[in-house]
């Protein structure tokens, strides 16, 4: 942790209300985004309890599972589910713009200029806290390998159509939160963390309920009151021990499971062995409704542990909704529509659902595209946020510096070109040496300088490099004018991608080779009893 | 399906690099260095230059002559007519290997494949005759040897792949760089040292952990992972680290591929014109010239990574080391060498605490003395080294101050002797911060750990320890 | 001793306790494993034939005679050479002077003589991985059970242990077992030296003042508050997920303003600097030897931040955020 959030944070401590980390905000909030509050039975891999969807606050679509080691109760959740989430998915599927793209030609191997479909926006989903996000990856994986009926008559347990569909967004959606700064599937935890300071530890802001507390708290002369509001949410429970505050999901309080959940799923099955064995008509519709006020019962039970958290999540949308959004977000949010018109593209050609495990040119690429992401995260927020810049000035990565002098110089060479020697004044310590390089951003594209000499304590010379025109005299505003109060940075603006990796099928022996083709992806192994 | 019969109980548990080959020291037959190491060198030319296998590793401890390897290597290789790229990690290192092959073969026609940055080789290298320099790799073809780094090559594309190749530092190479680059060659010789430090990556790689081509793993991983059977060496000795050295280093951070020096008891003696003052300064540099080894301990406090006690030791020490005339006897030559300020480095773990170091040493008049981080000291050599121990001061113990690679990377760039400069304390810290790592199923394990190692160390420093209240 | 009870008798208990779900679903997922006397784990181990492996009756009265049983049928079936199933072995280990009893979840003994310790959790292998924080802490205690499997095998001819486990877990989303062998080696030497210095605990016990007792009957809050101060601790935020005393200690550490209770790191650059207080009053030029590194790097954090917030007209900010205009200040 900086220094600097360090100290925002003891601040947060003094004052009793979190203090903020950055002055806009890094990430985009959708104007329609799906929440997802999902909950799981506790030690059981594959069985969630419930949900609370949808895109409407006031309106949550509520999914529960009454007894989820019931086969078929789970895959009516799952188709459930994918009624709600896959019209929201392809609602953005079809309004697209006409982008043009360099691409090469696969016969003559040269690069054309092509027109390609670009999504105008793209869904976004929110969970509340990063096992949300885990879940979604596992509940993708859990289903994007199940087969239909209409896919495979003989398959045992087929699975309602359109869930293995669910399964491969949602394992997108998965993959793409692991790419630093993307904002298509996000933590409400995470986007809170991101800009505020409790005055806790960060395992401690893991929990939803008590970094909002911290948040929300209010800055009144007592102070403290942030700290009691979330030990409140941490460990309040009503006279009957349940929490004041139930977990965020998907993990529930286990005192919950054993005195609320366990007795009325008890009271669930027994009903339903009555019901299985009425023996007429009359007593078949008692029972009935007895199954149902078992199963109405489940449902508040589980509806009740979920609701806080629904509603603590719209809470932070709401309050980053409050920041004004940082101007590179958008070229980030950008990507983010790529990459889901992408998989948009990958679904509608009927591709295979993605394989459980990356081949290796698909896993050194992934990692490199993330590394470049982070790169290209840690200097757009440094950027777009003097209270970032600030972290990076301590650490000697940036200078704020005030222009003194400006003397044209061009280069050695026959058409020279300038290369002027600008005299900077700064109270920053930045780690310069010898031709290090820094940048400064002119009209949103970064400008190289190289770091000449110190000219006493506080005051160096740069070199200008680029960005001045073809001419010998640099266009006009190219060149920092005295007086200039210019930002720079040690850290480049833009990435360069990696190097070009083989084709899969050219895999060198290193890797193992080509990977094999001839293995698709199987379904899973199901338990042949109706337990997990 | 039924898991895996079998497998679980196979040589997958073992270590890689536990495979025995012909050269283990046996402790009791009278150790000949010399011998041993010709042996070990003379089976990896002949996997090289003669063996079936598309690989040839060498595992190669401090000081074991990996350049000298690499060099000879290269040009057996060259005389036999063989098109050799060579893949380096740095261009430091690039340039120094064009300046070996150079020096020992002036006539041999070599390209230096560079990038299109300003600067982007040494200029010495334009002093050679026979070295052609590039950053098109065509400009190069047909060159007996090419040589650049692993992030130049991986932009290479569309010549014809090289017969063979050598990896240097392939330790320190990560599995996807490998990936980018193995197409151009089709066998080559991976030489690195693996107890230095891991190659590493910014953003999470779990995802991929326990998969043989895990990208952020090293390539030698990745390597044997899918071609177990390649023939394994190892260099036996270590030339640079004296008696005193190799036996700590070897058992804290190669427990399976033990290494012995090169040199014997009292081949190597450090002595001073001046005799000690009796300070702690001077106390540690006669307990080191004596013994190989010095712990000067500081007073037990928490402190700021730039810890001006211990910097100002740390500076107080190098001082003292060059006033009191110290000289250095080795095998190397007849005569005591003096100890001169460009034989001594600096270790530390951070970058701000190097330069508080050099500003300590500006302020007592020192010049010259080297003084680095472990990243770069590595494959660096001196006669005496001076270390701020990574956890002197601590309030805690991260991963990134126990690693492995970081503390073996410190405790072995000497030829003579290594003074560490401590708060007291670090035991006690080290068992306050148990390792309670995550576990990933089916990554081989780096053993010994750090937080083992440190102990290790730990142990063997107190016996050599001078208490100094600065 | 029951920290959990004595939590909530100091007035701050924890989170802990387990879902009967998960707590049945563990059950019946080792039953599974240990189905038909022991053949599905056998098979799991890759034996063609696990009817020919032997399992021997490990009952006796009392835990030394349950552990002294174990070691004698760990010794016949070294002895006998043949494959070998241990359900439930019992183990003695010797902790600061006192044994403590362990009850691995299976021994294996194969032919050659190693013998082998089994863990079998109910955490799914998703795709061959699984929870790195819980196989860790699987591995921490299967290291426990190899060390007190060495003490038996050091006096049993042509023993001995390995030094990787067999932790067996549900396969992907089923309950059909799937296996991994976990190196311990780690974890072996970490808890080696720790049970080596552990004498310390003893220690502790002769340092405590006189009259100390954790007698939950017969103690006030105040009366345990004090014994349980009395006892040293270092409170990190990691304790929460280990202890249940941990909120009692983090109570404890808040009011003392120390800075660990906002994260071990935090501690990294603030040199001498423990209390929130000290280091507040160093950042604002009110304390501190601006001599001190940590003290100025403070001061140059402190001012920066103004600026940057300053700046960024974080009034403005506040108001969006339908706070007071003051609130962010």
């Amino acid at each position: 942790m900086s220094l600097i959030a360090t100290l925002a944070r003891l601040e947060a401590v003094e004052r009793g209300r979190a203090q903020p980390l950055a002055t806009v905000r890094h990430r985009r909030v959708s104007e329609r985004p799906l929440v997802f509050v999902p909950m799981t039975t506790a030690g059981e891999a594959g069985a969630p309890l419930g949900a609370l969807v949808g895109t409407d606050p006031e309106e949550p679509r509520l999914l529960v599972v009454a007894q989820p080691r019931d086969r078929d109760l789970r895959s009516a959740f799952l188709a459930e589910l994918a009624d709600v989430v896959l019209p929201y998915l392809d609602g953005f599927g079809d309004e697209v713009e006409h982008v043009e793209r360099k691409e090469t030609d696969a016969e003559t191997g040269k690069r054309v200029t092509v027109e390609v479909e670009l999504c105008a926006d793209a869904p976004q989903l929110i969970v509340p806290s990063r096992a949300g996000v885990e879940f979604v990856r596992l509940l993708g994986r859990s289903m994007r390998f199940r087969r239909t009926a209409e896919q495979d008559p003989d398959t045992p347990y087929p699975a309602p159509p359109r869930v293995p569909l669910l399964g491969r967004w949602l394992t997108h959606y998965g993959e793409r939160a692991r790419v630093p700064g993307s904002s298509l599937l996000l933590a409400a935890t995470d986007l809170l963390n991101r800009h505020w300071a409790t005055g806790q530890s960060s395992l401690e802001d893991q929990h939803l309920g008590a970094l909002l507390a911290w948040i929300e708290a209010d800055d009144g002369p007592d102070g403290g009151s942030g700290a009691e509001a979330a030990l409140r949410a941490e460990l309040g429970r009503d006279r009957e021990g349940m929490l004041l505050c139930p977990p965020a999901g998907p993990a529930t309080d286990p005192v919950f499971d054993n005195r609320r959940l366990a007795p009325a799923m008890e009271r669930y099955d027994r009903a339903r062995q009555l019901l299985a064995t009425a023996e007429d008509g009359g007593s078949a519709d008692e029972r009935l409704g007895e199954l149902h006020r078992a199963e109405r019962e489940i449902r508040r039970l589980v509806a009740d542990q979920m609701r806080p958290t629904w509603s603590a999540v719209w809470r932070t949308v709401e309050l980053m909704r409050a920041l004004p959004e940082g101007s590179r977000v958008e070229d980030r949010w950008t990507r983010d529509r790529w990459s889901f018109t992408a998989h948009r593209d990958r679904v509608r050609a009927g591709e295979p659902p993605q394989p459980r495990r990356d081949d290796a040119v698909t896993a050194a690429q992934k990692l490199a595209a993330r590394e470049t992401a982070q790169a290209q995260l840690e200097a757009q927020e440094a950027l777009d946020d003097p209270l970032v810049l600030a972290g990076r000035r301590l650490a000697g990565e940036a200078f704020l510096s005030e222009v003194i002098d400006v003397e044209m110089a061009w280069s050695e060479s026959k058409r020279p070109s300038p290369r002027p020697l600008v005299t900077v004044r700064t109270d920053d310590r930045p780690h310069l040496g010898e031709r290090v390089k820094v940048f400064r951003s002119l009209e949103g594209r970064p400008q190289t300088a190289e770091f000449v000499r110190y000219e006493g304590e506080g005051t160096l010379v740069l070199r200008v490099m680029d960005r001045m025109g073809r001419a010998k005299d640099p266009a006009e505003g190219s060149v920092p004018a005295k007086g200039d109060r210019i930002a720079w940075t040690l850290f480049e603006h833009d990435q360069r991608g990696g190097p070009k990796l083989p084709d899969p099928e050219e895999t060198p022996w290193t890797h193992g080779g080509p990977p094999r083709t001839d293995t698709a992806e199987i379904p899973d192994l199901v338990t042949p009893e109706d337990l997990l | 399906m039924t898991p895996s019969p079998a497998a679980p109980f196979s040589s997958a548990t073992a270590p890689v690099s536990a495979v025995p080959d012909s050269v283990v020291p046996d402790s009791t037959a009278p150790f000949d260095p010399a011998a041993e190491a010709a042996r070990a060198t003379a089976g990896i030319l002949a996997d090289t230059l003669h063996g079936s296998a598309r690989g040839v590793v060498v595992d190669s401890p401090p000081g074991a002559g990996k350049s000298t390897l690499v060099v000879r290597a290269a040009l057996e290789l060259a005389a036999a007519g063989r098109p050799l790229m060579v893949v380096a990690q740095t261009n430091a290192q690039v340039d120094d290997l064009v300046l070996r092959l150079a020096e020992k073969e002036p006539g041999l026609p070599v390209g230096r494949l560079h990038s299109n940055d300003s600067d982007p080789y040494d200029k010495a290298l334009d002093e050679l005759d026979n070295v052609r320099k590039s950053a098109k790799a065509g400009d190069l073809a047909g060159l007996d040897v090419v040589i650049s780094t692993a992030a130049k090559w991986a932009h290479v594309q569309g010549v014809e792949p090289w017969g063979h190749a050598i990896v240097d530092e392939a330790y320190q190479m990560r599995s996807d760089a490998l990936l980018a680059v193995a197409g151009l060659f089709e066998r080559a010789l991976f030489v690195g040292d693996p107890g230095q430090l891991d190659p590493f990556s910014v953003v999470g790689a779990e995802q991929w952990a326990g998969l043989s081509y895990d990208p952020s793993a090293s390539a030698v991983s990745t390597l044997l992972a899918h071609n177990p059977e390649l023939p394994q060496h190892r260099l036996p000795v270590s030339w640079r680290l004296p008696a005193s050295a190799a036996p700590l280093v070897s058992d804290a951070f190669y427990p399976y591929t033990p290494f012995r020096s090169g040199t014997g008891d009292g081949d190597r003696r450090l002595s001073f014109g001046v005799p000690s003052d009796g300070s702690g300064p001077d106390r540690v540099l006669d307990e080191a010239a004596a013994s190989g080894w010095g712990l000067l301990e500081l007073p037990a406090r928490h402190t700021p990574r730039t810890d001006p006690e211990a910097v100002r030791a740390v500076a107080l020490v190098v001082r003292r080391l060059l006033d009191r005339g110290g000289a250095a006897m080795s095998e190397r030559s007849e005569e005591a060498v003096p100890l001169t300020a460009d034989r001594i480095a600096v270790g530390t773990a951070h970058r701000d605490q190097a330069s508080a170091v050099r500003a300590a040493l500006a302020d007592l008049g020192v010049t010259g003395v080297t003084v680095d981080t472990a990243n770069r000291l590595q494959g660096r050599e001196y006669d005496v080294t001076v270390v701020l121990h990574p956890l002197s001061g601590r309030p805690d113990a991260t991963a990134f101050h126990l690693e492995t690679g970081r503390l073996c990377v410190l405790a072995s760039r000497h030829r003579h002797a290594c003074i560490v400069v401590c708060r007291a304390g670090v035991g006690e810290l080290l068992d306050e911060h148990p390792s309670t790592e995550p576990v990933q199923l089916g990554v081989t394990v780096k053993f010994p750990d750090g937080w083992e190692a440190n102990h290790a160390v730990l142990a063997h420093l107190a016996e050599h320890r001078v208490h100094w209240r600065p | 001793m029951d920290k959990a009870a004595l939590a909530s008798a100091l007035g701050a208990p924890g989170t802990f306790g387990q879902s009967q779900f998960a707590f049945m679903r563990g059950n019946a997922f080792e039953a599974r494993v240990k189905a038909d006397g022991g053949k599905e784990l056998l098979r799991l181990l890759g034996l063609d034939d696990p009817a020919g492996a032997l399992v021997p009756d490990l009952s006796a009265a009392g835990p030394e005679g349950r552990a002294a049983r174990t070691a004698l049928a760990l010794r016949e079936a070294t002895a006998a050479g043949a494959w070998t199933l241990l359900d439930h072995p019992l183990l003695a280990l010797d902790v600061a002077g006192s044994p403590a009893y362990l009850e691995p979840d299976a021994v294996v003994v194969h032919p050659d003589g190693r013998w082998t310790v089994v863990e079998i959790k109910s955490f799914p292998m998703v795709d061959a991985s699984a929870d790195a924080s819980k196989v860790g802490a699987a591995a921490r205690q299967a290291a426990v059970y190899v060390l007190a499997l060495e003490r038996v095998a050091a006096v049993t001819d042509g023993a001995r242990v390995a030094h990787s486990i067999l932790l067996v877990c549900p396969k992907d989303f089923s309950n059909l077992p799937t296996t991994s062998v976990v190196d311990v080696r780690k974890q072996l030497s970490v808890t080696g030296r720790q049970l080596a210095r552990l004498a310390r605990v003893e220690d502790i016990a002769a340092g405590l003042p006189e009259g100390v007792t954790f007698d939950l009957e017969g103690c006030s809050a105040d009366e345990l508050t004090a014994a349980v101060e009395s006892v040293p601790h270092a409170y990190a935020p990691e304790c929460l997920a280990a202890c249940e005393l941990a909120f009692h200690c983090r109570d404890r550490a808040r009011q003392a303003g120390a800075v660990e209770t906002l994260g071990r790191s935090v501690r990294g650059e603030l040199g001498g600097l423990t209390t929130i207080g000290e280091v507040l009053a160093a950042a604002r030029g009110e304390a501190g030897d601006p001599a001190d590194p940590a003290v100025a790097a403070l001061r140059r954090a402190a001012s920066l931040r103004a600026e940057a917030l300053a700046e960024a007209d974080l009034a403005q900010q506040g108001a969006a955020a339908g706070q007071e205009a003051g609130a962010c200040r």
